[in-house]
């Protein structure tokens, strides 16, 4: 894991100190709230509902097991014993006393995190593939990159004003774990004609009241023009994106007004100049410097074929499905990325108590190198555990409620915090994820649909990635009543789409039952071997229209 | 003319108040006062923006309530959730608190 240096430790502090004053200027009325609101923002701090709410950086989703105990600690101590992880794999607290935070962020830079970039019109905490560095498929630890955006792009003098925020995704597998394709920019790791490790660079995508799959805007990008690259997309952004209107100013609306070509060549003119200006390549020893920090563990000898890990299948059938659907390819043979769903059957998709915290805590440490990753799936990872150790995870996991066989599948739902909680929120999504955690509550069923990925949102900013779910489901208002859209076929990976949308609007008591409906109809069409995508693809839209809608 | 009650966000740590006809802020809508008239409106925004001033309270507004049923309940799921605390979770509104 990335270690801090001097600069970013004191700096992390100061950051501290400097939002301690200011706190107490606003507490003592030296600040009024306008004056106050961009400060706290640029510390993670939101006014919702109920209650202040902090949005911890957990950047490009890595933790450590004293970093996770930490967020237990807080959670515990300064808030309601429980914390919310996040599409952008951070964590939020949703109680803590504006007094407090200051303490919170001590606490925090004790452990090397803080709250920056979470918030407000700048670059944001970049995030990545959870599987980074252990998945079988990568081409390079994108980690290392990210880590380097974060080292750019933290106080970046020229982009801490942008006209919106700005999302960066990165992956180093051609698989896309990471939904780079509906980030402001994407970065894709793949290997040119040469065999050389470098780029894909997509740009303009989101989701939004305007959801949009990325455009390539140049196939291969080599490793150590990462950064003069980014400073030019960001400068033609900052130049040209829009500021009169909070809707038109991400970078998607720029680059579909401009057109893609025309984008295309004002990013290269202008880094061509930047690249004629100043030196701003990538040397490889700094490429190599921060890929040290990212050294995989000492896995020890490669097992041969585990035995202990059949028998074991063999013998718990409930261990055997968690094993079928909650674990991935290691690049280690021997070895297995295990995942740890937050979505329990009824629970509230991405929240963990401070006692789960410190379960996976110290399952980190005694089974997988102490390391934990965050997903934007709002899950939980071990990235290393010997498959041969495998039973006693699950075993730890089941007695903490946290072995639901799930990753990928129906109940694995995606759902932002929604009206519950949320300032913004149009409707909830927190009670619509629980019923339908409840109807489909029988884990054999839900294995036996497949992968099928459903996500909610609670207004149309789309924190729960409704557009690019198979399922998804979107709250709106209507005269003061809960509302659900449902939308079909989108999809977050290298083949990215946005959902159709399949017809009027549920009520909130009807919505359960329409997914129903999908379900089965699904069910019904399928032939063997597809998943809920490839029925909808080979049916289309209108087997699940005639169903949900009849003659109407 | 619309039933309506004055709203906040407390500044120490962002709860959910309401005025009341005492001119405190109370965490219980029971509480609040409730009334049609303008002039009475008018005096509780002047409290309210005193109280923003003093550093007591956040965003404060008006908002419609019904209270036919003897105490004031009110209308739409936004201020539903915001006097009742959230429908789902492991932190629900202590019930004291409920309306």
């Amino acid at each position: 894991m990335y270690r801090y240096d001097e600069f970013d430790q004191a700096f992390v502090r100061q950051r501290v100190d400097e939002f301690r004053e200011q706190v107490g200027r606003r507490l003592s009325g030296e600040l009024s709230e306008e004056e106050f609101k961009p400060l706290r923002l640029m510390n993670g701090l939101y006014l919702q509902l109920h209650a202040y709410m902090l949005r911890v950086a957990i950047p490009y989703g890595t933790l450590s097991s004293t970093q996770l105990r930490k967020l237990a600690h807080i959670a515990r101590t300064y808030d309601r014993g429980y914390g919310h992880f996040t599409t952008r794999q951070n964590i939020q607290y949703n109680w803590p006393k504006l007094a407090d935070v200051p303490a919170i962020l001590d606490e925090l830079a004790e452990v090397e995190m803080h709250a920056i970039q979470t918030s407000g019109n700048c670059i944001r905490n970049t995030t990545s593939d959870p599987y980074a560095g252990v998945a079988a498929d990568e081409i390079e630890d994108p980690r290392v990159y990210a880590e380097i955006i974060r080292q750019w792009s933290t106080l970046h003098p020229e982009f801490s004003f942008l006209p919106r925020k700005f999302k960066v995704a990165i992956t180093g597998s051609p698989h896309d774990r990471a939904a780079i394709k509906v980030h402001d920019i994407g970065l894709r790791m793949l290997r040119n004609e040469a065999g050389e490790p470098g780029f894909e660079v997509v740009v303009g995508g989101g989701q939004g009241r305007t959801p949009v799959v990325g455009e390539t805007i140049r196939a291969f990008l080599p490793k150590n023009d990462l950064l003069s690259y980014l400073e030019a997309i960001l400068r033609v952004y900052n130049l040209l994106g829009r500021r009169d209107n909070l809707y038109k100013a991400r970078i998607k609306i720029l680059v579909k007004q401009t057109g893609v070509e025309e984008f295309t060549r004002l990013v290269e003119e202008e880094w061509q100049a930047i690249r004629q200006g100043w030196e701003l390549e990538l040397p490889d020893s700094e490429i190599e410097r921060i890929s040290r920090y990212f050294a995989p563990p000492s896995y020890g000898e490669a097992e041969p074929i585990d035995f202990g890990f059949v028998t074991a299948q063999r013998k718990h059938p409930e261990f055997a499905r968690w094993a079928r659907c909650n674990t991935f390819a290691h690049r280690q043979p021997g070895y297995t990325i295990a995942v740890i769903s937050l979505k329990p059957e009824g629970g509230i998709p991405g929240d963990a108590t401070a006692e789960q915290m410190e379960v996976v805590a110290d399952l980190a440490d005694k089974y997988g190198f102490g390391e934990i990753r965050v997903t934007h799936e709002q899950n939980l990872v071990l990235p290393d555990v010997r498959k041969a150790e495998l039973l006693a995870v699950w075993e730890a996991l089941e007695a903490a409620g946290l072995a639901v066989p799930n990753l990928g599948l129906i109940t694995d739902m995606i759902a932002c915090p929604g009206l519950d909680y949320c300032n913004l929120a149009n409707a909830r999504s927190i009670p619509v994820a629980q019923r339908i955690g409840q109807r489909f509550n029988d884990r054999a069923l839900v294995e036996e649909l497949g992968p099928i990925t459903l996500n909610i949102s609670g207004c149309i900013n789309a924190c729960g990635h409704h557009h690019v779910a198979n399922i998804g489901i979107l709250g709106v208002d209507k005269k003061g009543k809960e509302f659900y859209q449902i939308t079909l076929g989108g999809r977050a990976d290298e083949a990215a789409a946005i959902g159709e949308i399949v017809g009027p609007a549920f009520s909130y008591e009807d919505v359960v039952d329409a997914v129903e409906t999908i379900v089965t109809t699904y069910r019904g069409q399928r032939q063997s071997g597809e998943a809920f995508l490839d029925t909808y693809q080979r049916v289309g839209i209108q087997p699940f229209k005639e169903k949900l809608y009849g003659t109407r | 003319m619309k039933l309506q009650v004055m709203t906040a966000n407390r500044l120490s740590d962002g709860a959910v108040v309401y005025l009341d006809g005492e001119g405190r802020w109370t965490e219980r809508l029971a509480e609040a006062q409730v009334t049609l008239d303008p002039e009475t409106q008018s005096a509780l925004e002047r409290r309210a923006e005193a109280a923003v001033r003093g550093q007591e309270v956040v965003g404060a507004y008006l908002f419609q309530v019904d209270s036919s049923s003897g105490t004031p309940e009110p209308i739409g799921q936004r201020e539903i959730i915001r006097a009742g605390g959230p429908s789902a979770g492991t932190d629900l509104t202590p019930s004291s608190l409920r309306i």
